[in-house]
């Protein structure tokens, strides 16, 4: 546990990516399994469960001191871990820590109820510095600056090998990753993960510039429309055989489902959508988006046609002139606050999975049919994913239409039409030639979002940052009129610059006027120009509307208040 | 009558009415009573200053001989007149010259602390319990996360790193009155003898500091050293503020460090780019704040500057009557000496 420690220490300090991989590059060649794996699970983001909540954390320090004083000290050191750490009343420091693995295993077996007082156990022996260490990674809360990417180039660095090598491995390897590091070290072959139901990450898109759009050339790339829900994976391997999965030299771990559904960044959210799940079979990965779809259902019940019965099971819709419907049939998508309400459900309860059931608008395809498409060129995925359509059909899977456009002019005039629809974000433009890369590679895809809403709302209280912007004023509520009264329509903590952070948090510091806690209460005499992606009705808040991720577009230094905007201006952004 | 009578914040300062002067005024008034010579406490231009006869060195160094009309020195512990007020100094323990002032009316003692501590400081005298009715005191690190540590532990994190980076020049930030001499003076403490270099802005003070007897051991500005590699491995020490400017760019390989009480919270550190965080303050702990009031024993506690909020809270919890006492120019954390 010191080494670990010592490691987080000096990589919190330490700027600069190269000095931050050289610590733990040293690190890793100088501390022995598993102890070395499991810091790689936590700086990688990887460890599958927290040792114990942020809640029991919260809980046993009120138990130790004063809850008013632990109160006013997080509200100014901005963070728990921290707050705790330096807290802590009791000290007795030992020579023999305990080390990082026992500190693992210890919370993966210890008892519920045993887990404060473990807790508070190892918060008495550490020093503060110790106790942040502890902490951070017992919530994994741990942030170092350093990406799981970065994590992952240093990996590959330390054993001599492509960073691809180890992205393919990742989501199939688990910490504390014993028989991959000594693959890298050249002691051992490289883990067999061909079956295993995973995640591969995903390539993303850039914004897209005014450059872009003006170098835009017809045949070039490929336009669809930019739906606003969530970005998923699709890996089903429900065509492989018992044998072909459990024949592998996978670490032992639970038995490993057939299908999974995963989230952008690898979270497995299958138990969430069940409705989706259950209708998919085949041996494939595929990337689209999620949304509320709801026509799911009236593909099997409006088609008049006969519904065949294949040998496997499946579906295959005709509709009455005789084509197959999959590919005909529109989705009818709803928002993405419909969504909304499905998003981190552990169980959706029938009623919710009919009245807001999911479907997945499939865009591209990093395997098909047992196949891995990643090296082929977007305009031969699209070809595969096409005849895949054409030779399969499963009600919840649409395939993402495509758009065309003949120069940059006509690019803008489609990207205006698309906006229309409220139910899309914008466009993705993808180069056809563009092989499947994980990350963000430059200048393959881009996205065009839709114009940002604004409007002129007043500043009414601040409240002080976490992290970085400890101590500073950098979360706003801000408000719009209704007759002579501001009642609050959101609040926003980015959009700024670190320059005007400092002039809104001395502006704040000069212009408080009173305290609810933590809360301050300001003049109302700043107009902020608050961005954000769409207003809906809400029943939660007073005035009655939610704004979608606003944030400080500009602020108005001079604009007096009583010009900002009336909530009925902001209702009227609503969404129809 | 009760003090909140006659004694009286407003947007000057504090204002005692029946003795017609401030105490630590921020703009030019007739009367100044000076507790030490931060520019958040001292000012130029008064009429007529009182303050203790390193403050007013301190003041002449930074404003110039004529930064005030008349300029009294006081002799601590000895008790002057205006009108019917008896006003007494008393060490502080804060910085060279800094004090706390007794002011003693209609049966009432009230003590202004000003900014203080209570750990050993070579440069000063140390904080004197002085017993009163109200006692007026700071809280700039007014919450139970500060502990400072001892000064000795966070001069050997800097003597250790000299030795692990020996190819790096230790840039040091340090406010350029108080924190400066006393990181230098606790440097010579540990053992170390070599010269250590500085930037412009602290030579001024370090040379009044040497001239008011305090010896500092070699310094050398950095402007004089002609060839800036010769740096690597040397301490330096610089205003905070220089860190991020252009002027250390001219340095050799500089390692960051920044000594403030503040570098206790790690994202203190962050944002002042402190590769090398070292816990040095001429405030009080929390514990020293609530060791202070107990020892001192007042009926009242006022609180000032700082985070106000838990100091008063913990002081009634200790049964003490606590209310705030809102200062100007004393919001801003980092002006001050910390």
């Amino acid at each position: 546990m010191e080494a670990f420690s010592n490691l987080l220490e000096q990589l919190y300090y330490t700027a600069g990516t190269k000095a931050k991989a050289q610590l733990i590059a040293d690190y890793i060649a100088n501390t022995p399994d598993p102890d070395r794996g499991w810091a790689i699970a936590a700086m990688a983001g990887t460890l599958r469960f927290d040792f114990f909540k942020r809640n029991t954390v919260k809980k046993l320090i009120t138990e130790h001191t004063d809850p008013a004083l632990f109160a006013m000290s997080y509200d100014y050191v901005g963070e728990v871990s921290e707050t705790v750490a330096h807290l802590w009343p009791h000290s007795e420091p030992t020579d023999s820590l305990p080390s990082l693995t026992e500190v693992v295993e210890t919370f993966a077996s210890v008892s519920k109820q045993k887990v404060s007082d473990t807790l508070a156990h190892y918060l008495t022996i550490m020093t503060p510095s110790q106790r942040w260490a502890l902490l951070k990674l017992g919530t994994r809360g741990l942030r170092i600056g350093v990406s799981a990417r970065s994590i992952k180039q240093i990996l590959a660095d330390y054993g001599n090998k492509d960073i691809k090598d180890i992205e393919t491995l990742w989501h199939a390897v688990t910490p504390p990753y014993v028989d991959m590091l000594s693959w890298l070290e050249g002691k051992a072959d490289k883990p067999d993960i061909e079956n295993a139901v995973t995640f591969h990450p995903v390539m993303l898109s850039h914004p897209i510039e005014d450059s872009d759009i003006d170098a835009f050339t017809k045949d070039t790339w490929q336009i669809e429309n930019k739906y606003d829900g969530i970005r998923v994976q699709l890996v089903v391997k429900s065509n492989t055989t018992f044998d072909d999965r459990h024949n592998n030299n996978r670490a032992p771990d639970e038995d490993q489902p057939e299908k999974a559904l995963f989230s952008r960044t690898g979270d497995d959210i299958s138990h969430s959508f069940p409705d989706l799940l259950e209708t998919i079979n085949g041996n494939m990965v595929l990337d689209g988006e999620l949304l509320v779809i709801h026509n799911v259902e009236d593909r099997y019940d409006s088609t008049e046609g006969s519904a065949k019965t294949s040998a496997n099971n499946e579906k295959t819709l005709i509709d009455k002139s005789g084509s197959q419907v999959s590919l005909a049939t529109q989705p009818d998508v709803d928002t993405f606050n419909a969504l909304q309400q499905r998003l981190n459900k552990k169980k959706p309860s029938k009623a919710l999975q009919s009245s807001a059931p999911v479907g997945l608008i499939v865009y591209d395809a990093l395997e098909l049919d047992g196949k891995d498409l990643t090296d082929k060129t977007l305009k031969e995925r699209r070809e595969q994913l096409n005849k895949w359509f054409n030779e399969n059909t499963s009600p919840r899977l649409f395939l993402s239409e495509t758009l065309t456009a003949t120069s940059s002019q006509s690019l803008r005039k489609l990207h205006a039409q698309v906006c229309q629809n409220r139910a899309v974000e914008g466009l993705m433009i993808k180069r056809l030639d563009s092989k499947y890369i994980p990350g963000r590679p430059k200048g393959k895809w881009f996205k065009w979002k839709r114009d940002p809403l604004v409007v002129d709302a007043v500043m009414m209280y601040a409240q002080r940052g976490h992290g970085k912007r400890s101590s500073f004023y950098s979360d706003y509520t801000f408000g719009a009129w209704e007759d002579n009264q501001l009642l609050p329509i959101g609040k926003a903590y980015s959009g700024f610059t670190d320059e005007e952070l400092k002039k809104l948090d001395n502006w704040v510091r000069r212009n408080a006027v009173g305290r609810f806690g933590p809360v301050r209460e300001v003049k109302k005499e700043l107009v902020l120009e608050v961005a954000f992606d769409a207003a809906h009705p809400s029943s939660r808040h007073k005035s009655g509307v939610a704004l979608r991720f606003p944030r400080i577009h500009r602020i108005r230094w001079d604009k007096p208040a009583d010009e900002a905007d009336t909530l009925a201006n902001v209702k009227a952004l609503i969404e129809q | 009558m009760h003090p909140s009578t006659w004694l009286k914040a407003d947007d000057t300062g504090l204002y005692c009415e029946p003795g017609e002067f401030y105490i630590d005024p921020m703009n030019e008034v007739a009367t100044a009573l000076v507790t030490h010579g931060h520019a958040d406490h001292a000012r130029a231009g008064h009429n007529s200053v009182y303050a203790s006869s390193e403050t007013l060195a301190i003041m002449q160094t930074r404003y110039g001989e004529d930064m005030a009309i008349h300029q009294h020195a006081v002799t601590l512990g000895k008790t002057i007149e205006f009108n019917d007020v008896k006003v007494t100094f008393y060490p502080a323990g804060h910085i060279l010259g800094s004090t706390q002032i007794l002011i003693e009316y209609a049966g009432y003692r009230v003590v202004v602390s000003g900014d203080y501590k209570r750990r050993h400081d070579p440069t000063c005298p140390p904080f004197e319990v002085v017993p009163c009715d109200v006692l007026i005191t700071e809280a700039t690190f007014g919450l139970p996360v500060f502990k400072h540590p001892p000064i000795e532990h966070e001069i050997e994190k800097l003597l250790h790193s000299l030795r692990v980076f020996p190819e790096r020049c230790h840039l040091v930030g340090a406010y350029a009155l108080g924190k400066c001499q006393r990181v230098i003076l606790a440097l010579r403490e540990a053992g170390y003898t070599k010269p250590i270099y500085l930037h412009g802005a602290q030579l001024k003070l370090c040379e009044s500091y040497k001239q008011l007897g305090i010896d500092l051991g070699e310094l050398i500005p950095v402007s004089e050293v002609a060839d800036k590699k010769t740096l690597t491995g040397e301490i330096v020490i610089a205003p905070p503020s220089a860190l991020a400017d252009r002027w250390s760019r001219s340095l050799p390989n500089v390692r960051p460090v920044v000594a403030s009480g503040w570098m206790q919270i790690r994202a203190r550190a962050k944002q002042k780019n402190a590769e090398l965080p070292l816990i040095i303050s001429d405030h009080c702990d929390w514990p020293e704040l609530l060791q202070t009031i107990e020892e001192v024993n007042p009926k009242e506690v006022w609180v000032t500057h700082g985070r106000e909020d838990a100091l008063m809270y913990q002081a009634e919890k200790m049964g003490f009557k606590a209310r705030a006492l809102s200062l100007v120019g004393y919001d801003e954390e980092e002006q001050g000496g910390d």
